[in-house]
């Protein structure tokens, strides 16, 4: 986990600089930060198991183990690019290890997921599939029916709710009726957790508990993990309506030196094997630069292809 | 060959599809009992509550776990119950089941069917009875037909839940009742091909749904004036059928589109434009329109009838063309 949260972090602050140098079109979102709740949402998922995401899900496919030289050259545009430049950062997807895509719209992951948990009933496999989303995405209305249809159908399902306490410029108390996310969960009779999302440990414990009911035929659950976002809702947010102290608060609580002090102490990690851990990840992630930097953008022409499976013969 | 009416088509194609491919399941609103239409009756008898799933009254949900079940395996046929409520449920129609696919690059498929009951009928009102079709026509990444006999409606049904893309169907509900003959052999109708309804020499009716048989009843009562209408239903908007109509154009050399949606903004419109490009140097006469006016559909019964396009409106608009 540590290294995955070191392999979102790094990733995340070298697409903040090429995006600023202006080598990424459009507009990023990063989660510098929150890196805890990827890492301890993914830890104990499969490969086949599903996850769904949100605008912010470079750390989620990071965390499951999506390409870093599909992701960079996706946010590049390029034809490399896991969606072949078609999505970019918010559209990023890697279904090879079930990540079925970050997401322009917030919210569409929570109807989107009981069905992924029909299939996986009607299947009669053993997967899991979990779909996280925001604070703010947990007031519109298909957080409820998704919800709903979840614990009526009792499929394998994790909902995930990232709470960074900012939905853009709007704070949490503002936007959130009752204040508790997590709490939401009993109204819909399944069970809800708030955890610490600095804490990677404790965000994996929470989600080895609801994966495991999910597997073992006992339905939905919701975790809130409440973490920080340390830059702006996107790349180029001045944050004027943060205060400086609850920013700088929030960077005192850093996820990744927190595991780390914690590895450290129970003897798992020392200063060397850090050494070579962040040298290692360093070496990806600038493969993952190279890799987009030199690949090509895609044709024009290209746009027109992977609309349809099945290309109508007329029209 | 059997005779049916639609709404018995449409559930023998269900019944087909879902007998030959078992990831095939429908899921909507009242669906068990077929409640009001009558279309998923006695499937649940023969599939079980697993893949007949009566949903919740959560559109957004309903239609967006179909998407979540679709790129994991399973083939949805979706009941929207009334059209109208598709609005409901418009993020997970045109933002996510149009575009994933795109969006992903080709990483997954969404093999979904989305069955939309619509249209004028017995005072429902401007929440029951609207023509949408034009919405989903102008969303890329979606297929949209539109049957207008039993046969059609079993056939279209059946290929749009074998296409590996999304579908929508829209189904008029005054047609449920309708009767006509369908093949006791499975029948497909594919995608993108029109269907000459009625053969004629003096001009073209292309018209979609209900629109269909009130065009063959003025087609029949103009026959006794010596006018020879030929109607034309392109019964596939996306992918459509330029060719088959422009055949007809450049036969006949007047044009009669009729739809019962509003006139602003709707199909017709777009198939005018269709017409204009492909036979403008065919056409002896400005293309004449029949569509709904441009208001929400009225509850009271004349008011509703003035809403309605009906044949003396095909009729009037054949003989303008031919004057």
């Amino acid at each position: 986990m540590y290294a995955t949260m070191l392999r979102i972090r790094r990733s995340e602050e070298r697409a903040r600089e090429l995006y600023a140098a202006g080598r990424i079109p459009g507009f990023i979102h990063l989660s510098i930060g929150q890196e805890a709740v990827a890492a301890g949402v993914c830890a104990p998922l499969r490969r086949d198991d599903y996850l769904l995401s949100t605008h912010r899900g470079h750390g989620h496919l990071i965390a499951k183990g999506g390409s870093l030289r599909g992701f960079m050259a996706e946010l590049y545009g390029k034809a490399t690019g896991c969606c072949k430049g078609k999505g970019g950062s918010m559209h990023i997807a890697d279904a090879s290890v079930g990540y079925l895509g970050a997401n322009g719209v917030l919210t569409s992951g929570c109807v989107l997921a009981p069905g992924v948990g029909q299939s996986i009933l009607m299947r009669g496999t053993d997967q899991v599939a979990v779909t996280i989303f925001g604070d703010g995405a947990a007031n519109r209305g298909p957080f409820h029916e998704g919800v709903n249809l979840a614990a009526l159908w009792k499929v394998p399902v994790v909902f995930v709710c990232e709470n960074n306490f900012w939905a853009s410029t709007t704070a949490h108390d503002l936007a959130t009726a009752g204040g508790s996310i997590a709490a939401r969960a009993a109204g819909y009779g399944i069970p809800g957790e708030t955890v610490d999302g600095n804490d990677a440990l404790a965000v994996y414990e929470a989600m080895e508990r609801a994966v495991d009911r999910a597997r073992a035929g006992q339905g939905p659950s919701l975790i809130e993990a409440r973490t920080v976002r340390f830059m702006g809702h996107f790349e180029g947010d001045p944050q004027g309506y943060r205060s400086r102290g609850e920013v700088e608060g929030g960077r005192q609580r850093d996820p990744i030196a927190r595991l780390r002090a914690h590895l450290e102490e129970a003897k798992l990690l020392d200063a060397a094997h850090a050494a070579r851990v962040a040298a290692a990840i360093e070496a990806e992630v600038q493969d993952a630069v190279d890799f987009a930097e030199s690949s090509p953008l895609p044709a024009a022409e290209d746009a027109l292809q992977d609309l349809f499976v099945h290309y109508p013969w007329s029209d | 060959m059997a005779v049916m009416d639609f709404g018995d088509a449409l559930n023998l194609a269900l019944r087909e599809e879902m007998r030959r491919d078992p990831r095939v399941y429908c899921i909507g609103e009242d669906i068990v009992l077929g409640v009001p239409f009558g279309v998923t009756k006695g499937l649940a008898e023969e599939f079980g509550l697993a893949r007949v799933r009566n949903a919740p009254i959560s559109e957004a949900a309903i239609v967006g776990s179909a998407m979540g079940a679709a790129i994991t395996g399973l083939v949805p046929v979706v009941d929207m119950h009334f059209a109208d409520f598709v609005t409901c449920a418009m993020d997970e129609v045109a933002n996510q089941i149009a575009k994933s696919r795109y969006m992903f690059g080709g990483q997954i498929s969404c093999p979904l069917t989305l069955r939309m009951p619509y249209g004028i009928g017995r005072s429902a009102g401007g929440h029951h009875s609207n023509s949408v079709e034009a919405w989903f026509v102008n969303i890329p990444g979606l297929k949209v037909c539109i049957p207008s006999t039993p046969a059609d409606a079993r056939g279209l049904l059946k290929a749009a839940i074998r296409d590996p893309d999304p579908v929508l169907i829209f189904e008029h509900r005054g047609l449920y009742r309708v009767t006509g003959d369908v093949a006791e052999a499975e029948t497909l109708v594919l995608l993108g091909l029109a269907d000459v309804k009625r053969a004629g020499r003096d001009v073209t009716v292309i018209a979609t749904a209900r629109m269909v048989g009130e065009s063959l009843a003025a087609a029949e009562r103009l026959a006794g004036e010596g006018i020879s209408v030929e109607v034309v239903d392109p019964r596939s908007l996306v992918p459509l059928d330029r060719e088959g109509l422009a055949a007809s154009v450049r036969k006949t050399h007047r044009v009669v589109i009729a739809e019962e949606g509003p006139m602003r903004g709707s199909v017709g419109a777009w198939l005018a434009w269709v017409i204009m490009e492909a036979c403008f140097d065919d056409l002896d006469a400005p293309i004449a329109r029949v569509a709904g006016p441009n208001i929400p559909i009225p509850f009271s019964p004349p008011l509703e009838a003035f809403a309605t396009p009906g044949a003396a409106d095909v009729a009037a608009a054949i003989r303008r063309v031919l004057t």
